[in-house]
């Protein structure tokens, strides 16, 4: 069976590629579209930057991170295909001429197809949207001027037509590849759940943010693998009037959509989480069970009180999300297991989340600090405090919380439950912070969280000038 | 007339498009090989042993070399030959290149440099600028001195002091184009190849020493890079000379490109500065004397530090007029990547040196430090246009025989250099300053920023706040222009008027994304009064314009804008003498303009003008030349003129901090720049804006760290922080400063490139100003000033430390 999708409005059957072959290795070295960049080959960059649309819609993705059978059955546009058939420029090119936004033009590309993708879906928030497009001349003013200017204009038809073939042309299925391993694309969670339990040595690849990297940096070879693109019915978000249910191929974008009605401050955090493109292609599930110290959402879901749910064939079971984290670079899932779901109960908002990094957008977290305080008549009647970055695992602040637990809410309470980081974490230093500043700031983050529930102004990014 | 248009940059078209092409895109023909070099893993040490049995086991490869293997020159150092293609037995830094492997494919390529097996005999390495200078280990004998009147003394008599010491950052400096490069061999065994090089006449001759052949067997290309900010003057000879030696051995064509991690490990950065001061002033704060001591981290090759250093101290000053001066500068050598060329060349880290002294002053005397800056400006320009000069001659010998001239790093004897008039200001360097504007462009910047009400504003708000605090600083650049090589001033270009009117453009300029190449096709349109479409744009090419320098010192659209000029002009004359002949007119008579050529009465197309001359047999080709008049330098002494000029700017930036966790942002920006008679001011204002983000983004996000085994931690956009969309101020407001330079540049127009980089400054000086409202301690920022940075000056305003 071949691979096939769609690129710039043409379909393409591929029979022979190898599954970790990038969408940006096969457009230039294959294709000879070299109009799509590569600046930095890990998805931090966005010079290779294409749009990519489903029957979900159009999404803006990085082609370095970007294995082709994750386009199986998806509709593929590089920058090639921006302009209209007969040449004419997209409102949002014509605008970047106009306006100065390129200088060397080895970013254009990336940030061209962002806005194209940003345009086609009305959006105008554009600091977030070029987030994970870097531009090392212009100072971004002039692309920003540029995409101001575009908004208005219609969405070309070449582009408005994007989604509209008909889908099951395409069809779904095991993809063709190179060896005796070819990549597998389940369509279910059944279908997952079967493969996995057959192929337990399989890597599963739910958006490749991470795993991409294996391939691009570490240049690891991996036998066998499994898309999980496919299964859609991984992918909801139920909010139901007892408990959230978030399946484990839900895309950051849709989870911060899904949060911020119900808790706005882990919606702004995953504003910041990471790119467009990274948060488009990052899955829930993905983020927690590569088990890192620094993936964003586990201190948030903890502090929430989350249930992780794992799957292995037909059987399943549950635990609470800390417990997943078992020691740096280990997690409690066995061989053929995998992250179905998560749910944490609905309850009334006090969490805040507050990342610090180096850079405000699409940088990894030094420290990051989930605070989910219950207050009852002046008295502290419940504390959930998880962090990233200060352990070898997402961590609860458990003797902080006890601190806190049964105690007045003021600010004596707060020093005194201050002291009891030092107990809760002993951080390392590395590139991001150090140490003493980790630790310090996981003590400051909470007087912020004293002070913001008391109505203080908190965070730089409210202050304007 | 093109030229003070706005016109979009001259690939603006193929940029969106994605049809631009940089060095990979070139199609490659079949066959191509694909190189990548093993990389040392240890920071300094010597070669034990080295097993590449598996490097040439690996898939699709097809040689793996070592520095024995090379044919000819194992050597790439833009200066003293110290820095070979792959180490010779010796390592001097994590990352250096010991072998290289050439394979079918980029990624086999990739895939078998890892596969070496090198056993080391590890030494200990020098990895901090303490360890350096403990070890004596440095380039030149001893630090670089240079004084002006007594500066200790005056100091120690001055009623006033501060002092102190800080730590400056490098920066990476993250051109989004990799460095890359493509040699295709030639049927004389001669050599062509496509650079993404700022620099193409250095890789010319760094190619031509490595595969034993003169310069002319060698022809570099280079049609544009995506971006250089100096990281492509000399950091692309490896990959150049890697190409064309593996093509010399192979027979077929050769590509490189670094993986974006191995470029950020292999190749040199801006200069990190240990920078310590000295300063008496009196109670109005005005500077009486000022010491500085310049430790400076050059990285374990020369590369280029001499002049970077040397320029660090000719910004010493920045726009101050300081009666008694003295600057040392050290030179070290550490076990770390060959720090190199940078946007400013040093310039901005002598000038973050001078402001943290007038911020620090400010501080002390509790004056408005804007209202401290006017006081010790330079006194204003007197008349407003200067006498013609004469280009001089004045570089010294080559003091080695095999040195490649056209480099900054060119090993010279000192030129001689004549005194400064009598009873003028002069700089630390003995050079006077003639041409000042700033009191002007301060005055206008100040008040179109609303500084006054709005400092007032914040020190009310901060006062109503607990965790956060804004803060507010004006800063102001002059900046010199020329290179300090004095012999690199000159440039020249060729210009072709084809039978049907259309102009062929070649100069020795590169394009970098700086818009160089339309602003001269715009003095080229000018000059012969047609429309820019007539202009063909083409890429550098050694072939076409030699010797030429890098493009690099802000010095393109000066110096290749002039050599155009030079040759439009002699085209034009030639045209006008055969024209007026054959009109009965008198050659001074004949116009070019408007797409029309008059002759007295007469009038015809610029088409139908160079159709008369081809058939009168007139040359229309010819070429242009130019080289800058009255500059000349002893760097040993450091006296003369190094700079023809100077650009000024200044910027007025504020910021917010919070206390908790050292968080910042800038909120707004408002600049005023000098680009005299901006040949372009769309791409001008490019330059600014971008300019000062990137200097912003040097002294606050990025952040360079190496462990303990002087591995660089921070080699990926993942951990290298360089600013983002949102990190631009949310208000930002860039003007042009209404003049023109008083010199006799292309249509009086001033360079563009580099001086914005240090508006930057502002922002730093902005945020310490911001920690200062949290305590009553001077807040002695580092730089970066990252969060964390921040979050310790904090700590120390509020401690009193």
């Amino acid at each position: 069976m071949a691979l096939t999708f769609r690129l710039n409005g043409e379909t393409v059957r591929i029979t022979d590629a190898r599954p970790t072959v990038t969408l940006l290795d096969w457009l230039r070295e294959e294709q000879g579209l070299t109009g799509t960049k590569e600046g930095c080959n890990e998805g931090d960059c966005g010079a290779c930057t294409v749009m990519v649309t489903d029957s979900r819609g159009s999404k803006a993705l990085n082609a370095c991170i970007l294995f082709l059978p994750q386009l199986q059955g998806k509709s593929v546009r590089t920058v090639e295909g921006a302009s209209g058939p007969d040449g004419s420029l997209h409102p949002v090119q014509q605008a970047m001429v106009d306006h100065h936004g390129s200088q060397c033009g080895f970013c254009t590309p990336g940030f061209i197809m962002s806005m194209v993708t940003a345009h086609a879906n009305g959006a105008t928030d554009f600091d977030d949207q070029l987030a994970g497009n870097l531009c090392r001349c212009t100072g971004y003013a002039p692309i920003i001027r540029a995409a101001e200017t575009a908004k208005d204009a219609p969405v070309p038809d070449w582009i408005a037509q994007e989604g509209s073939f008909i889908w099951p042309e395409i069809s779904r299925g095991e993809a063709a590849g190179r060896g005796a391993a070819p990549p597998m694309l389940p369509g279910s969670a059944d279908e997952l759940a079967d493969l996995f339990e057959r192929r337990p040595d399989a890597t599963l690849v739910a958006g490749a943010t991470d795993v991409g990297l294996w391939v691009t940096k570490q240049l690891r070879h991996l036998p066998q693998m499994i898309f999980l693109g496919g299964c859609d019915d991984l992918k909801g978000i139920e909010v139901a009037d007892s408990a959230v249910r978030i399946g484990a191929m839900a895309d950051m974008n849709a989870l911060r959509a899904a949060m911020e009605p119900l808790h706005p401050s882990f919606a702004e955090m995953l504003r910041r989480f990471a790119s467009q493109q990274i948060r488009a292609a990052a899955s829930v599930g993905g983020n927690i069970a590569n088990g890192s110290p620094i993936g964003d959402t586990p201190p948030a879901l903890i502090a929430l009180g989350t249930t992780l749910h794992l799957r292995k064939g037909d059987s399943r079971r549950e635990l609470p999300l800390e417990d997943f984290f078992l020691d740096y670079g280990k997690q409690d899932r066995g061989p053929g297991e995998f992250v179905e779901a998560v749910s944490f109960p609905r309850q009334p908002d006090a969490l805040k989340v507050y990342k610090l990094s180096k850079r405000f957008d699409q940088d990894i977290s030094a420290v990051l600090g989930a605070f989910n305080v219950t207050v009852m008549n002046g008295n502290i009647s419940a504390a959930r405090i998880a962090f990233g970055g200060m352990a070898g695992i997402p961590k609860r602040a458990a003797r902080v919380e006890a601190a806190l637990t049964g105690q007045p809410w003021d600010q004596a309470t707060i020093q005194t439950a201050a002291a009891a980081f030092d107990q809760d974490f002993t951080p390392m230093s590395d590139m991001r912070a150090s140490a003493a500043y980790r630790l310090e700031a996981a003590r400051n983050m909470l007087t912020r969280y004293f002070a913001e529930q008391n109505g203080a102004a908190v965070s730089v990014l409210e202050v304007r000038p | 007339m093109s030229v003070s248009k706005p016109l979009p940059h001259d690939s603006a078209w193929l940029h969106v498009t994605g049809a631009a092409r940089y060095v990979d895109d070139i199609p490659a023909p079949r066959g191509t090989l694909h190189l990548a070099f093993g990389l040392s893993p240890i920071a300094r040490g010597h070669v034990a042993a080295m097993d590449l049995s598996g490097v040439q086991q690996s898939p699709g490869v097809v040689a793996v070399l070592t520095a024995k293997g090379l044919p000819f020159a194992n050597d790439v150092s833009p200066s003293i030959h110290d820095e070979p293609l792959l180490a010779a037995g010796t390592v001097n830094y994590v990352g250096q290149p010991v072998f290289l492997v050439v394979a079918d494919s980029h990624l086999n390529a990739r895939i078998a440099a890892r596969k070496g097996k090198v056993d080391y005999k590890e030494e200990p390495a020098l990895l901090t600028l303490d360890a350096a200078l403990a070890a004596d280990s440095r380039f030149e004998e001893g630090p670089r001195i240079y004084h002006k009147g007594d500066a200790a003394k005056a100091i120690d008599a001055a009623p006033h002091r501060v002092e102190g010491t800080f730590e400056l950052g490098g920066q990476e400096h993250f051109y989004l184009e990799g460095q890359a490069a493509m040699a295709l061999p030639q049927e004389d065994g001669g050599m062509h190849v496509h650079s993404s090089t700022q620099h193409p006449t250095e890789i010319q001759h760094k190619v031509a020493d490595a595969i034993g052949l003169p310069m002319h067997a060698v022809r570099v290309e280079t049609r544009r890079m995506g971006g250089g900010f100096g990281g492509k003057e000399s950091q692309g000879n490896a990959l150049a000379v890697a190409c064309a030696v593996a093509a010399r051995l192979t027979g077929k064509p050769c590509k490189m490109r670094y993986d974006r991690d191995d470029d950020m490990v292999i190749t040199g950065k801006r200069h990190a500065f240990r920078m310590s001061y000295r300063a008496g002033f009196d109670d109005d704060g005005r500077l009486q004397g000022v010491e500085f001591l310049h430790l400076v981290d050059c990285g374990w090759a020369q590369d280029l530090s001499l002049p970077v250093a040397d320029r660090a101290m000719l910004h010493a000053d920045n726009a101050y007029l300081i009666p008694n001066v003295r600057i040392e500068s050290h030179r070290l050598r550490t076990n770390r990547q060959s720090a190199t060329a940078y946007r400013g060349f040093g310039g901005p880290q002598g000038m973050v040196g001078i402001e943290r002294v007038m911020d620090h002053i400010a501080h002390d005397l509790g004056l408005d430090p804007a209202e401290l800056r006017q006081r010790n400006y330079y006194a204003p320009m007197q008349t407003p246009e200067a006498p013609a000069g004469e280009a001089q001659d004045t570089s010294g010998q080559p003091l080695d025989p095999d040195a490649d001239l056209a480099s900054r790093g060119a090993p010279v004897q000192p030129a001689k250099t004549s005194p400064p008039p009598k009873d003028v200001q002069t700089t630390p360097y003995h050079m006077p300053v003639e041409d000042f504007i700033l009191h002007d462009l301060t005055a206008q910047l100040l008040k179109s920023s609303d500084y006054a009400a709005r400092k007032a504003a914040i020190a009310k708000w901060n006062q109503g706040q607990t965790h956060l605090k804004r803060g507010i600083a004006f800063s102001p650049v002059k900046f010199g222009i020329s290179f300090t090589l004095t012999h690199l001033n000159q440039a020249g270009a060729l210009v072709h008027v084809y039978q049907d009117g259309s102009v062929h453009l070649n100069h020795g300029g590169t394009e970098m994304g700086q818009g160089l190449f339309q602003k001269v096709a715009q003095v080229a349109a000018s000059r012969f009064g047609i429309p820019l479409d007539k202009v063909k744009i083409t890429a550098s090419d050694t072939a076409k314009v030699p010797n030429t320098s890098a493009t690099a010192a802000s010095s393109g659209s000066d110096l290749n804008g002039m050599a155009v000029k030079a040759a439009c002009d002699t085209l034009r004359a030639r045209m006008a003498e055969h024209l007026a002949l054959q009109h009965q007119a008198s050659p001074a008579d004949v116009v070019f303009e408007n797409g029309m050529v008059r002759i007295g009465q007469d009038e015809m197309t610029f088409e139908k003008a160079a159709m008369a001359c081809y058939q009168g047999r007139v040359s229309l080709s010819a070429t242009g030349f130019y080289k800058t008049p009255k500059v000349e330098w002893d760097r040993i002494k450091g006296q003369g003129r190094p700079f023809y000029y100077f650009a000024y700017g200044a910027a007025v930036t504020e910021v917010a901090v919070d206390a908790l966790t050292g968080e910042n942002r800038i909120l707004r920006c408002d600049i005023l720049h000098d680009a005299g008679a901006s040949l372009n001011p769309g791409i001008d204002i490019g330059q600014i804006e971008g300019g000062y983000v990137q200097g912003a983004g040097w002294l606050t996000t990025e952040e360079l760290v190496w462990d303990d085994a002087g591995r660089l931690r921070t080699h990926a956009p993942s951990t290298y922080k360089i600013p983002a969309c949102s990190d631009r101020p949310g208000v930002f407001n860039v003007n042009l400063f209404d003049g023109q330079n008083r010199e006799d540049t292309i249509y009086r127009s001033k360079a563009v490139g580099e001086p914005p980089f240090m508006l930057g400054i502002s922002a730093w000086l902005a945020l310490s100003d911001a920690v200062a409202a949290f305590g009553t301690a001077y807040p002695a920022l580092n730089a970066p000033a990252t969060a964390e940075e921040v979050w310790r000056a904090v700590r120390r305003v509020r401690d009193g430390i």
